[in-house]
Formats: structure tokens, C-alpha cells, sequence
């Protein structure tokens, strides 16, 4: 297993509220990325080529349709729930104008991607979550699809994979999204009491309400390698408690030493990897 | 500004409310504490035992902030460890193995913030707490006696019934968090605090809560009273359900939340 013994510049400033100020989404006409770790620029057209990942092993961001032509077979994916579309709920003062941008840098509705799909052969309900609409926070319209997505799933006696990458519960749906937390529990939970598989993968960054939801209810719970993964945002701990963070606080390979994933699992090893964990779960014939 | 929600949210911290101790002392004829998740670690901030409810065995669980100093400080000021959430849950599948209802009292700005609490995970541990509260086999009903901070609230409130005191508060994050992400400025909490829509009054609009427990009497022996009575008529309610029906019920309450229609 590949360990990475450098640490990213901390950017978990996500607060359980969830950034509101969107990451850069990548430029098609940029002819180079520069490269945080090695500080290298690569040509966009030899990180297409190997799935966003940087020579010296840094993984870059990924948008949803990114991800999800990634790991599943050429034509296989299925869109569900397309018409699930935000909500303001609380009628929070900007939230619209935050919507409105976020819809134009992601090109997406809301912050996660739902459907069936094949991988390598084997079929699997697919969830990712959008890192380009506000960094997939949780409101209304993800808990639902997700939700849907279990329900679904638990239907037809399907397995589960899902990318996660979210700054947390968006606060500017108040109480709405909290709750999405126990909704889509809920539905995780029944899929999982009808002895179905549920494989999370964690991306950069996973906190929050997301990580205390359905991003830690896998049974299997995969990483990326130097994903920030954590409940509480580091900047508040912090702030909180006026201690230095240990090095390599809320990454991947803390969470593994910590013990609460499975494995680090470079972008390369994904697909092979989950289509071996897929077959081992089918559980259609109800085995 | 001023305004009446962030009156509540500074009424429900109060140190002058009662904390979740004087609701068990007033309001159960006995109470056995019990102590540690069996994992790692007693937390102070999480106090819980069995109870009897008039005659009812039931098992209880608070989030206790402290009354002096020395005890604020030992019970983390009621923002729990995993450990406590842990403990939590150990309590709660006990009440289950046993049929005893579960009363949980809720007053907490939120979960434990620390580097321990993360290494530990803070995250897994209530998302453990929101999974197995849905489908617990038991009657579950949920009081929030102050304050009730987010996704650290929320893992003791997956109950059958919500009930908020007339000034608790529940809310997604809290008012000084809102403004310093929303306007960069914490001292605006109280425009904040309007916004969230984090009182009783808006959770009951809302539909996230059955009841508003008026406070007109707050502290006084009449009070416990009125609240014991009302536990007792609820619980007896919820425990002549059919389990299946029950455990529907809770389901549907949450999936309800922002639901939409889809295909
Ligand atoms: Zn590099």
C-alpha cells in the first residue's frame, strides 16, 4: 500500500455550515494544472490520461461526471432523480444567488450525481457527490436523492457504492438539512437490515454532517489517499482548543491508523477493487 | 439588533435553567446512574441510567451541562465525547433488549470539538446513534431542555416524539457560526438566530416536533409535574402501538423532511 508521507496544506476550513465560496472548477482551455504537492504543471491532457492524478501521487479534484465516467462501464450509467431540484425552505437571505452559482460552475442541479450503473460488469446503485455545488453541502435535495438512491437500492436488492465530498449539512436550509442527517440514515440503515452491501468511498474533503451521516455508515469504507476526512472543521478545533494539530490530522491515513476506514485506495486500484467487492456482495438471488 | 430568537438562544444557556440532572432528580421516582461506553471511557458530559417513570422502568439519557464551575468543567459544559454517544447507544439497546422506553433530555451546544474527540470519531459515532435510534425497538421520546446544537443534538433526537421547551433552541449551527461564515462578523449572532429559524415555535411550524412545553412555571415543583404527566400519557400512547407501526411511524417522520417527488 502506497503511503504518503506529505502533508497537503490544510484546507479544511469547512465548517459544518459548509464553505459557501466555491473552489475553482477546472478550466478545459487551461493548457497546464500546477500541482499543490510537487509543484509541477502538468499538461490538462496527461492528468486526463491518468484519471486527475498528479506523477508524485496527488489526487485532484474531481467533478461528479468526472467520477462517476471513472468507474463505471462506457454507457452503463443511469441517471435517477434528475428532477430532485433545490429548495429554500427557511427563505435564507442569499441563498438564491448562492444557488445561482453554484448551478453555473458545476453545471449540475444540486450537489450529488444518483443512479445505477454497471462496474466492470457488475451492477450497483451509484451515488457522487459534487464538489463545484457549494462543495457538496447537504440540504434538502441531496438528503432526498440519497435517500431515494437507498430506497431504491433496498428495492431491487441492489449494492450501494458511494463517493463522498461535502463541507457538511448547508446551513442555509437551517434545520431541513440537519435532519437530512437522520433521513438518510434511516435509509441507509434499512438497506443495510435487508443484508444489503453499501461500499463508501471518502474524497477530498469529507466532513461534517456528511461524515456523520451516511459517509461513515459503509460497511465498507474506503479512502483516497490525503483525503481530509473529519466531523469538526480543523480551523475551529483550533480556534476551539488553542492546540497545534497533530501532523496529518483528519487524512485518510489518520483515519486508518484511528481505524475507521478499511483502506487507502488510490484512483488507479478503485474500479478493480470495487467490482471484486461487488461480486462478493451480490446478494440478488438473495444468497 | 436585537431580536426575540436570540433571546431564546440566550435563555436556553442560561446558567440560572435547570440542567438535565434537575429533570431527572424531579420528575423519576428512582435512578440508577450508569457509567462508561465499555470501549474507552466514562464521559461526564452524557449522564444516563434507569429510571422509573410513576411505576414504568424506563431508561434515560441526558446531555448534562453542569451547574458549579468544577462540574461545568468535568462535563465539558454538555458537548460530548464519542465516548458519550457510545454510551448513549449502549444504554439504548439495553432499554431494548429489556422493552424499556427511552427518555432522552437534550441540552448541548453541539459535540465535543477537540482533536481526541476526531482521532476517536466523533463522526462515526453519531452516525452509529442515527442509524440504530431509527430502527430501536423501543418508544423513544426526545426533550430538548435548552440548547440544541446541531448533528450533536440530532444523535439523541431520532425519537417516535420531539418536544422542545418553550425557549430551547435547536438549530443547523450556531448563530455565531451562521454570521461569522455569512457576514464574517460573529457579533451579528442575533440577526443569525433569526434567520436559522432555531426556536420551538419554528421547529413546531416546521413539523420537526409534536410539542411546546410552556415555561411559565420553569424550575417549580408544578412544572416537573405537568412534564412527568405528559411523559406518562405519551409513553402509555406509543407503547400500546404495534411495533411495526411505531418504528413505520419514526421512519416516515424523518423521511418526510424535504421529500420530494421522484419517478
Ligand atoms: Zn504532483
Amino acid at each position: 500500500m502506497a503511503f504518503f508521507n506529505f502533508r497537503l496544506q490544510p484546507k479544511n476550513e469547512l465548517e459544518k455550515g459548509g464553505r459557501t465560496s466555491a473552489p475553482v472548477q477546472s478550466d478545459e482551455s487551461e493548457p497546464e494544472k500546477k500541482c499543490p504537492n510537487c509543484h509541477k504543471d502538468i499538461p490538462i491532457s496527461e492528468l486526463a490520461g491518468n484519471l486527475n492524478v498528479c506523477s508524485c501521487g496527488y489526487h485532484f479534484r474531481l467533478n461528479s461526471r468526472q467520477r462517476i465516467g471513472m468507474i463505471t462501464d462506457k454507457g452503463s450509467f443511469k441517471e435517477l432523480f434528475t428532477e430532485v431540484d433545490y429548495s429554500d425552505p427557511i427563505d435564507f437571505p442569499g441563498y438564491q444567488d448562492k444557488i445561482d452559482s453554484a448551478k453555473n460552475l458545476s453545471k449540475e442541479k444540486e450537489g450529488v450525481v444518483c443512479g445505477t450503473a454497471k462496474i466492470g460488469g457488475e451492477d450497483c446503485c451509484i451515488f457522487a457527490m459534487e464538489p463545484y455545488f457549494m462543495m457538496g453541502s447537504m440540504g434538502t435535495a441531496v438528503g432526498e436523492k440519497v435517500t431515494s438512491l437507498f430506497e431504491y437500492a433496498t428495492e431491487h436488492r441492489m449494492s450501494v457504492v458511494g463517493f463522498t465530498v461535502s463541507g457538511g449539512a448547508r446551513m442555509q436550509e437551517g434545520l431541513f438539512s440537519l435532519l437530512q442527517m437522520a433521513k438518510t440514515s434511516g435509509a441507509v440503515k434499512r438497506h443495510n437490515d435487508a443484508g444489503l452491501f453499501y461500499l463508501t468511498v471518502l474524497t477530498d474533503p469529507t466532513t461534517g454532517g456528511v461524515t456523520a451521516s451516511f459517509a461513515m455508515e459503509g460497511d465498507i469504507i474506503l479512502a483516497e489517499p490525503s483525503a481530509t476526512v473529519g466531523f469538526a472543521g480543523a480551523r475551529v478545533i483550533e480556534q476551539t482548543t488553542k492546540k497545534a494539530l497533530p501532523k496529518g490530522f483528519q487524512t485518510s491515513e489518520f483515519l486508518l491508523k484511528h481505524g475507521f476506514v478499511d483502506a487507502i485506495v488510490s484512483r488507479q486500484r478503485q474500479k478493480t477493487l470495487i467490482r471484486h467487492l461487488l461480486k462478493i456482495h451480490d446478494r440478488r438471488e438473495g444468497v | 439588533m436585537k431580536t426575540e430568537a436570540y433571546e431564546k438562544v440566550r435563555t436556553a444557556r442560561s446558567n440560572s435553567r435547570p440542567t438535565s440532572i434537575d429533570y431527572i432528580h424531579h420528575i423519576f421516582d428512582v435512578f440508577f446512574e450508569m457509567h462508561g461506553d465499555r470501549k474507552f471511557a466514562d464521559d461526564g458530559a452524557v449522564v444516563g441510567g434507569i429510571a422509573l417513570l410513576n411505576d414504568l422502568p424506563v431508561t434515560v439519557i441526558s446531555i448534562e451541562k453542569g451547574r458549579s464551575v468544577k462540574e461545568r468543567m468535568a462535563r465539558s459544559f454538555g458537548a460530548p465525547q464519542p465516548e458519550g454517544y457510545r454510551k448513549a447507544l449502549r444504554l439504548m439497546k439495553q432499554a431494548e433488549k429489556f422493552g424499556r422506553p427511552v427518555i432522552c433530555l437534550i441540552d448541548t451546544s453541539g459535540a465535543y470539538c477537540g482533536i481526541g474527540a476526531e482521532e476517536r470519531g466523533q463522526g462515526q459515532a453519531i452516525a452509529d446513534n442515527l442509524m440504530e435510534m431509527m430502527t430501536l425497538k423501543t418508544p423513544v421520546i426526545s426533550v430538548f431542555v435548552g440548547e440544541g446544537g446541531s448533528g450533536g443534538a440530532l444523535a439523541l433526537a431520532v425519537a417516535d416524539r420531539v418536544w422542545m421547551l418553550e425557549n430551547a433552541v435547536y438549530s443547523v449551527i450556531s448563530p455565531e457560526g451562521c454570521a461569522s461564515i455569512l457576514w464574517k462578523d460573529s457579533s451579528r449572532a442575533s440577526e443569525a438566530a433569526e434567520v436559522l429559524k432555531l426556536t420551538a415555535e419554528d421547529s413546531y411550524e416546521n413539523g420537526f416536533i409534536e410539542k411546546v412545553i410552556s415555561e411559565g412555571d420553569i424550575g417549580e415543583d408544578s412544572f416537573y409535574e405537568r412534564l412527568k404527566w405528559e411523559l406518562i400519557w405519551e409513553m402509555n400512547a406509543l407503547r400500546d402501538k404495534p411495533l411495526e407501526e411505531l418504528l413505520e411511524e419514526r421512519y416516515q417522520k424523518f423521511r418526510k423532511v424535504g421529500a420530494q417527488e421522484t419517478d
